[in-house]
């Protein structure tokens, strides 16, 4: 979120998309519900079904699945055709007046520099004029210029009309234009609108751009970086935000550094090619200019003495991938019999999927297979699910009990960046230990192993620092204060990211935690709460900057100058984020140097982390292009009524066709309905599968199907149905609703089916099954295939047929 | 004292209202009836520590309410949310609700499991006996599978065959230390919940 849950009762307007808050984050919800009856807040929420958050909304809209950027980009086009964008912010806040290069194109569904071979881009002309004495973007603030990324985007979306949204999307033309009234109101300086949110939006093969064209909307209308604004992510796990920050996660490194790729040398050649650059001259650059005092101050916290100034602070140590080596990627490597050993510490893989029989596959392919757990998991026990002829399995299968978030202490971080600390309240149940002593025991063994027998490259091994009084046994109150970092001339904690260094005489295991821990004492614990208002909440917008400690520096608001305008005031009085008071910025901690006054004629952009300085309407950052385009999910009913010769993305990774495996895609003639996939309130993933009085909520596993199709099949409610795709089936209970229904897509009928998620072949429902749960894990059904930036599944849209057992 | 239950409680509560009412009982009697029962309350003299929900990402406080037995172990005796949380005010959904039940449970598995290849079920052992394992298969795939130098000469140092993904209810530091740990063994499949 780059807001957090309380701040949404400061809203005007909330759009929901991707999401059903009410059921998966119903104490989250609160405060929908508080902006809506507090302050007479609309909702609007667009989802394939009609949920219990659609039922509290002012207006709910039936989408097809992943048609979201037509939605988006509809809503765009009606701001950027009527003139309701907020022309101060978008002026002077956004790269609107940015120059693109004049080779850069969009025809027919393709964006300038396509390989059709390599089904990849060259982004080259993606970028901006650059003016030659400067090395900076032309700009025109006129935004008149043709080639300026106001006109290009305008031109861009002038192809969404309501038409072309209601046949892309299903939403009936005058619902759409009901709701682009409503949001063509929010541009104005003293209206706000957040968007929420969830997997529903990231589960696409289009996932990155889904989010991206809520974003373009966003800074249209002038509401980053403000209470009752942002872009909101609900993410599904306590401490899913935590641990991406933490960088267990292929391609960053703590504090989201890019990993290194093969080729860079240096830390400068590393720096050159992946910190932004600043291309205003007024930007700040603030991330690109300090992106090699981060790195170094990372390599000091984890090489400690074996990082050096003569080893250019041991950054050969860190390692360098050849290519992509995400979720996918990991079984991919499996079935291709490259990948020896997996280890799966809280995490399970088979349920999960995608296309989970490929994945269970993979499994059998590994040599060897270790799951840390609390509870048996879809993983552990896949050698002998049901179906399974268990001596042909040939992995080394190691199951480790493990222990519970309430038998440790340390910090959550939940969606609002919000890190907080708990106690340990139980010791661990029976022989379990904590996943990071089990980790340190292995790891200490595994050093021994190199000490005594040699082996490949073992100086990482041995230089990687593990300063805890038990090494075998760290505390994650050492491991927190290794992260906030300290300064190794004075051993005193760092206060702030803005002070370290790349001479290595400072250390911060990840930088955006810098400022959690200082030597007076762990910010997380902070318990500044809502018994005491007037201490907490001073400025009454729901800070509480007591309570825990938010990153970046207790920050509650990322992009916070962005709140106020060119003189400090804030756009709207009664929603200030930070003002200008006259010698300094006050309210939330200022995304902004704190005494720097706006001004001043070298006052930085607003958006001080980037290299323009500014919000991206336009951006080289993604490879399936600069502005969100709708494409078709990969297995669709129907082409793409803007470009049907390029229906689905050009760029979505293709595992199966890529590694010569035999097509695992469905077609509309064999698979006819839509599916998407989804959480109950009672679940969570699959641990819940473990909790009786959960499971006595909701018994069994079952599909939803809307009530015109059950008639035309003679299925009703508790009828055993066959759900099934190219890749696999379900064989569950039918649950017949009108909350599910017909729609027109480009012309044709159309209907979704909903999977929730959670069953599988271990649990309590499947101990009383006769079948064991053979047929319930809802992702044997889902496509192996990911989204072109981040190669996330596309769990959320996929083909599927149905009968009645 | 005998323990009052919430059903005793409900009886006690109907037949006070009557009495009152219809028998004249003594306004003293209950007042005395009821601070008995607030004696009796489970969390009576508990420690009470605080946790956060271990589920979504909303990040709901919760009250833990624990006491020691006379055997040295520790009684879990409630969870409740925080009502001073400015997330969730004191709100719990059904899992939060009943995380009492995730946090004690006769389902966790109880000691080291292995299963080697071909086997067809899972033998009891002891942790060295996986710990040892488990380093020697790491030893051996990282050495099989590790690239120094790429094909065009680069040096990358990286371990090709083995894949690490944490969990997203690990503590923020675990993770980072789960991250430190395997890129210092120089793995490149490295994941989490992010993506799925």
């Amino acid at each position: 979120m780059t807001n957090h849950w309380r701040d949404i009762k400061n809203a005007d307007l909330i759009l929901i998309n991707g999401a059903n808050p009410a059921e998966a984050h119903p104490v989250g919800f609160q405060w929908f519900m508080r902006a809506k009856l507090d302050r007479g807040a609309k909702i609007i929420h667009a989802d394939p079904r009609f949920t219990r958050t659609s039922a509290v909304a002012d207006m709910y809209l039936r989408i097809r699945t992943g048609s979201d950027v037509a939605y988006f980009g509809g809503l765009i086009n009606y701001v950027l055709q009527n003139n309701l964008f907020h022309d101060e912010y978008v002026r002077n806040y956004t790269n609107a007046s940015f120059l693109v290069r004049k080779d850069y194109a969009f025809n027919d569904g393709l964006f300038s520099g396509y390989s059709q071979s390599s089904r990849s881009y060259n982004i080259a002309s993606w970028s901006y004029q650059t003016d030659p004495s400067t090395g900076f973007a032309m700009r025109d603030m006129t935004l008149q210029d043709p080639s300026s990324v106001f006109q290009l985007m305008k031109t861009h979306y002038s192809r969404y009309t309501p038409e072309m949204v209601s046949s892309i999307t299903g939403i009936p033309v005058n619902d759409f234009t009901k709701v682009a009234q409503l949001v063509g109101q929010m541009g104005k300086p003293d209206k706000v609108m957040t968007i929420v949110y969830a997997v529903g939006l990231t589960h696409h093969t289009t996932g990155g751009q889904l989010i991206r064209s809520g974003a373009v909307l966003q800074l249209l209308l002038g509401n980053m970086g403000r209470p009752g604004g942002g872009m909101n992510a609900e993410r599904g796990h306590a401490n899913i935000q935590g641990n991406t920050d933490h960088a267990i996660s292929w391609e960053i490194l703590p504090g989201y550094l890019k990993i290194p790729a093969p080729g860079q040398v240096t830390r400068d050649d590393y720096v050159a090619q992946s910190a932004p650059k600043k291309s205003d001259q007024h930007s700040w650059n603030f991330f690109g200019i300090n992106y090699k005092k981060f790195l170094t101050s990372t390599l000091k916290a984890w090489y400690g003495a074996a990082a050096t100034a003569d080893n250019d602070f041991a950054f050969n140590f860190v390692p360098k991938p050849a290519s992509n080596a995400s979720w996918m990627t990991i079984y991919d490597q499996a079935l291709k019999g490259k990948m020896q050993g997996l280890i799966l510490s809280g995490m399970t893989a088979a349920s999960i999927g995608p296309d989970s029989n490929q994945v269970r596959q993979a499994l059998s392919n590994l040599k060897w297979l270790v799951v840390m757990d609390a509870l048996p998991t879809t993983s552990s026990e896949f050698w002998q699910a049901p179906g399974v002829e268990k001596s042909q399995v040939q992995t080394e299968v190691f199951m480790i009990p493990t222990t519970h978030w309430i038998e440790k202490d340390g910090s959550f971080v939940n969606s609002g960046r919000w890190s907080q600390w708990k106690d340990q309240v139980l010791p661990p149940q029976g022989q379990a230990r904590h996943d990071h002593w089990i980790l340190a025991d292995i790891f200490q063994r595994v050093k021994a192993l190199y000490k005594s027998g040699g082996g490949k490259f073992p100086d990482p091994i041995m230089a990687l620092t593990l300063d805890y009084a038990d090494p075998a046994k760290p505390t994650l109150d050492e491991i927190a204060k290794e992260i906030n970092g300290k300064d190794l001339a004075t051993g005193k904690q760092m206060t702030s990211f803005a002070n370290l260094k790349d001479d290595g005489t400072t250390t911060a295991g990840d930088w955006i935690y810098t400022g959690s821990y200082l030597d007076t004492g762990n910010l997380m614990k902070r318990r500044g709460g809502i018994s005491d208002p007037k201490t907490n909440d001073p400025t009454g917008m729901g800070f509480y900057a007591n309570w825990a400690w938010s990153w970046p520096l207790n920050r509650r608001v990322m992009y916070n100058r962005a709140s106020a305008d060119l003189d400090g005031k804030a756009w709207d009085a009664t929603r200030p984020g930070i003002t200008w008071n006259g010698s300094k910025w006050v309210g939330d901690v200022p995304d902004y140097p704190a005494t720097l006054d706006p001004h001043d004629p070298n006052a930085y952009l607003p958006f001080i982390m980037n290299g323009e300085g500014v919000g991206r309407l336009f951006s080289n950052g993604m490879v399936d292009g600069p502005f969100p385009e709708h494409y078709e999910p990969i297995e669709s009913p129907v082409q793409n009524p803007l470009h049907p010769t390029n229906s689905a993305s050009p760029v979505a990774f293709l595992y199966d066709k890529a590694a010569g495996r035999p097509d695992r895609f469905g077609t509309v003639s064999e698979f006819p309905y839509i599916a998407t996939s989804y959480r109950l309130t009672e679940h969570e993933h699959y641990v819940t599968q473990h909790v009786p009085l959960l499971v006595q909520l909701q018994p069994k596993p079952f599909v939803e199907i809307p009530y015109e199709l059950a008639n035309t099949k003679g299925i009703k409610s508790g009828d055993s149905v066959r759900v099934s795709s190219k890749r696999g089936k379900v064989e569950v209970q039918a649950l017949v609703t009108k909350r599910l229904g017909p729609m027109t897509v480009a012309g044709q009928k159309v209907y979704q089916i909903g999977i929730p998620i959670h069953w599988g072949y271990v649990g309590v429902s499947a101990d009383s099954d006769p079948s064991h749960g053979r047929y319930w894990l809802a992702n044997a059904l889902t496509p192996f295939v990911g989204d072109a930036n981040a190669r996330t599944p596309e769990f959320k849209a996929f083909l599927v047929n149905l009968e009645k057992i | 004292m005998p323990t009052v239950t919430r059903r005793d409680f409900l009886k006690f509560g109907a037949a006070g209202a009557g009495a009152v009412a219809f028998s004249g009982l003594g306004f003293d009697d209950a007042v005395a009836a009821s601070t008995q029962i607030k004696q009796n309350l489970r969390i009576a003299g508990a420690k009470e520590s605080h946790s956060v929900c271990p589920y979504c990402a909303v990040g709901c406080s919760l009250v833990a309410y624990t006491r020691q037995n006379p055997d040295g172990s520790t009684q879990l005796l409630q969870i409740e949310g925080d009502p001073d949380s400015p997330v969730n005010e004191g709100r719990l959904c059904p899992k939060g609700a009943t995380a009492m039940q995730l946090a004690i449970s006769p389902r966790r598995v109880e000691s080291p499991q292995y299963r080697a290849p071909g086997a067809t079920a899972w033998k009891s052992v002891s942790w060295d006996f996986v710990l040892d394992k488990i380093a020697n298969n790491i030893k051996a795939s990282r050495d099989a599978s590790f690239v120094t130098t790429d094909g065009n000469g680069n040096t990358v140092n990286r371990t090709e065959g083995i894949a690490f993904a944490g969990g997203a209810a690990f503590s923020s530091e675990e993770g980072y230390f789960a991250t430190k740990l395997m890129r210092g063994l120089g793995l490149v499949h490295l994941e989490q919940q992010a993506r799925v």
